[in-house]
């Protein structure tokens, strides 16, 4: 039966993620998997400005907002599975902030859904990014960008 | 007639702003929708009014859901007041 629900996991919290564990976790026993697509967000340094992010959520409404964007995704192409984990706390610059990976039967399915989690994620998952500077002084809250929410509307959903 | 007390939680530069994490106020009845609820609180002291000097950015949700600052309040149980998401 080609129907089956797709597994949907969302988690939320401090702790660092297994890329590869998560992909494979994706495939693993299901032989309808023909794609698997994964995004991965990094803190960046801000060319040596930053030693490091603090990442503040809202917690049970960025684990239940999340679920809602991807179960969006689910009813608007033929997946498999999906799975979601957002970082919370303190991050360092090279370290992994976020990961959405993807499975489908087929690669568009799998490249337009990991795109499109990640669009509304930015635009309306509760998380808010204060920037800790590399000179030790006040650091300032990240502002929203106009560009992402351009990309979420690029969607054709109000989101 | 008073409403019960609603939890009302504030996040990222809100926060910061007004000093607290969550408080639990009873809305008067003019109080009806978001956007009410935003003006209200703005009128509670300086704090208050530096979080929501610029009342177009706040976003609400309510009972974990984001509504827009026209809808309803309704019999929320927990109400939720923070600047535009930056995760992802």
């Amino acid at each position: 039966m080609n129907a089956a629900t797709p597994r949907i996991t969302v988690r939320v919290g401090p702790d660092d993620f297994d890329v590869g564990a998560e992909i494979d976790a994706l495939q693993a026993g299901d032989p309808a998997v023909g794609a698997v697509t994964s995004f991965v967000g990094y803190c960046r340094d801000e060319g040596g400005r930053l030693s490091a992010l603090e990442l503040e959520y809202y917690p049970g409404m960025a684990e239940a907002e999340i679920g809602r964007v991807v179960s969006e995704a689910v009813a608007r192409w033929p997946l498999l599975a999906v799975t979601v984990i957002h970082r919370g706390g303190r991050i360092k610059p090279g370290e992994r902030i976020v990961l959405v990976v993807v499975s489908s039967s087929h690669r568009d399915a799998a490249f337009a859904a990991c795109d499109y989690v990640m669009d509304f994620l930015k635009t309306r998952a509760p998380f808010w990014k204060k920037e800790h500077p590399a000179d030790r002084s006040e650091g300032g809250w990240v502002e929203a960008k106009a560009h992402d929410d351009a990309r979420a509307e690029r969607w054709g959903d109000k989101g | 007639m008073s409403r019960e007390p609603v939890l009302i939680r504030y996040f990222a530069w809100v926060r910061e702003r007004i000093g607290l994490s969550e408080e639990r106020l009873a809305l008067p009845e003019t109080v009806k929708t978001a956007g009410d609820l935003v003006r209200w609180l703005s009128e509670r002291g300086e704090a208050y009014a530096f979080a929501f000097e610029a009342p177009e950015t706040i976003r609400v949700a309510v009972d974990q859901l984001h509504i827009e600052q026209d809808e309803p309040l309704g019999n929320a149980r927990e109400i939720a007041l923070f600047p535009p998401m930056t995760g992802g």
